[in-house]
């Protein structure tokens, strides 16, 4: 087990794996949040929150100008 | 509107934002002047009154430690504590703990201050703190992850908003970079001295990996937690692609923590790190643009804004600086570039047009955004605000070209050879030759610290408005109760 371990400790093989997994992990994430209509319609609509908490009024200056 | 955000004030715990919002501006004052003075020292030197705390290596780190930690923390836990109420649509978690973490914080920045011009520093750049600052640092930053993980369990919207990811990675990033920066064995007891526990090249890497991913998670991934909600906010329209934001974050993520090691280039370190950490730089720049393409695309259709709302020219302007600001970077970390530009000011003059033309310019937007929102009034005068813009951005200006002509002069007057192969110029040539720009960078260090004072005197406006109204709608009341 302790070689299976020492095996990364190696800069030549954790610097590979550690590209593989970032790489593979990366065009995955890609791949859902891309793919699959339903999805990014669902994902899009979180864009709103900002807008749910019920704070719809933008203040104003009291500058006579802006009123 | 007082209804809505008087219900807004029960139910969330704005007090604690209160509080940092007003540590920022403080900060952000005293910070800032201090950049001016040592600033101004570089350009006419009997400005240290031959005073040892007012010399610049005892000087340069209370500026740094004012901006980056006191004015840019402050802002980050103010805005982090107001987004994640507003996005999660729940108070903060324990009013006790968010206390702890304000004077925690402030505590820890005032003291870094006072030593530095004591002479007490560990000597590690932005990381300059002693080892009891830094255990309380820790501490206080333990207590606010806790209240951020705990406030979003808590949460009433199902999805988590994308501002909140950025600052849930810039609250661990940093509490793993702090704590293996700082790693350091005290000398004993009752000595603020310590010796790190890294040596040689590994102690020269660590720093960097810190003292970049400092601008990579403290400076640049919570700011953009700010703008995926700030910059909606006061555009009053959704974030342009929120599965442009995702991917914004996981490739920020991915690739920052590569690159500290091109601060190291041409250094005594191994060559494939140096080379890697090129890389990544380069490859940083699909990220910072696809993230400054989503902010600015936000005002899409609603470019009249511009024109009317200063807020909003804040906000535009820092997405701006950012998008240069990481076009620079990339370039600068390419080796045959860096050969030029290290060890000169136009690396001065890179940081802080992502200092100032960023951190600091989205920072003014959010709080003018927030302030009254939080005082429950509207903001004083808007015409300061255009007034803050325009002697901000032009101090920028001034500050940058002056740091490019002085690095980029003193990069070639550093490498021209004549043609025996002896050094053209002397060391003292070099220096002359900068006095102009660092005039010139001061000037421009005075508009922007102007711009903050007229911003301090405009929120101290507001919240004394805002006090005046309070006690006139109390008064009305007890008389109607009469």
């Amino acid at each position: 087990m302790s070689d299976f371990f020492l095996w990364f400790t190696r800069p030549d093989n954790s610097k590979l794996f550690v590209l593989i997994l970032f790489f593979v992990v990366y065009t995955l994430i890609i791949l859902y949040v891309f793919t699959n209509k339903k999805r990014s319609k669902r994902l899009e609509s979180y864009k709103n929150i900002p807008f749910e908490d019920g704070d719809e009024t933008t203040p104003k200056s009291k500058d006579k100008e802006h009123e | 509107m007082a209804e809505t955000n008087t219900q807004n004030a029960a139910q969330y715990n704005y007090d604690i934002v209160r509080k940092f919002t007003i540590m920022a501006i403080v900060w952000a004052v005293l910070g800032m002047g201090v950049g001016v003075w040592i600033a101004s020292e570089l350009a006419w030197p009997f400005l240290n009154f031959d005073l040892p705390g007012l010399t610049f290596g005892r000087f340069r780190p209370v500026h740094t430690t004012l901006v980056i930690f006191g004015f840019g923390g402050s802002a980050l836990f103010a805005t982090s504590y107001y987004v994640v109420q507003r996005t999660c649509q729940v108070r903060l978690y324990s009013d006790a703990m968010a206390k702890f973490t304000f004077w925690g914080w402030q505590i820890a920045v005032g003291l870094a201050a006072i030593t530095y011009m004591m002479g007490y520093t560990q000597g590690r750049e932005y990381a300059e703190m002693t080892w009891p600052i830094d255990l309380l640092i820790a501490v206080t930053w333990v207590a606010y992850f806790w209240i951020y993980v705990q406030t979003i369990r808590r949460r009433s919207q199902p999805h988590i908003y994308v501002a909140n990811w950025f600052y849930i990675a810039f609250i661990l990033a940093t509490a793993l970079l702090h704590i293996f920066n700082n790693w350091a064995a005290p000398v004993n007891l009752f000595s603020l001295t310590s010796y790190s526990f890294h040596a040689g090249v590994q102690d020269a890497m660590t720093q960097w990996w810190y003292g970049h991913n400092a601008v990579g998670f403290f400076l640049t991934a919570a700011f953009l937690g700010m703008m995926y909600y700030f910059v909606p906010k006061q555009a009053g329209r959704p974030v342009y692609s929120y599965r442009l934001s995702i991917i914004h974050f996981w490739a920020l993520g991915f690739m920052y923590m590569w690159v500290g090691t091109h601060h190291l280039h041409w250094t005594a370190i191994p060559d494939w790190t140096s080379t890697l950490a090129a890389t990544f730089s380069i490859m940083l720049l699909m990220p910072s643009w696809g993230g400054m393409i989503n902010g600015i695309m936000t005002l899409s259709g609603a470019w009249d804004k511009l024109r009317t709302d200063p807020i909003m020219l804040f906000m535009i302007t820092a997405l701006s600086f950012y998008g240069m600001s990481t076009f620079e970077g990339p370039l600068m970390s390419l080796k045959s570039v860096n050969a030029l530009s290290h060890y000169t000011d136009w690396t001065i003059g890179h940081v802080h047009s992502g200092a100032l033309g960023w951190v600091a310019l989205i920072s003014f937007g959010s709080i003018y955004h927030l302030l009254p929102r939080l005082y429950d009034t509207k903001l004083y005068s808007l015409r300061l605000v255009y007034v803050h813009f325009w002697l901000a951005t032009i101090g920028i200006v001034l500050y940058i070209s002056a740091m490019w002509v002085a690095g980029i002069g003193q990069g070639l007057l550093l490498r021209a050879f004549d043609d025996y192969g002896n050094l053209a110029y002397t060391f003292v040539e070099t220096v002359s030759f900068l006095h102009k720009p660092y005039v010139v960078r001061a000037i421009g260090g005075m508009f922007f610290v102007s711009g903050v004072i007229v911003m301090a005197y405009n929120i101290f406006m507001t919240i004394r408005q805002s006090k005046r109204e309070q006690a006139e709608i109390e008064a009305k009341l007890a008389a109607k109760m009469a």
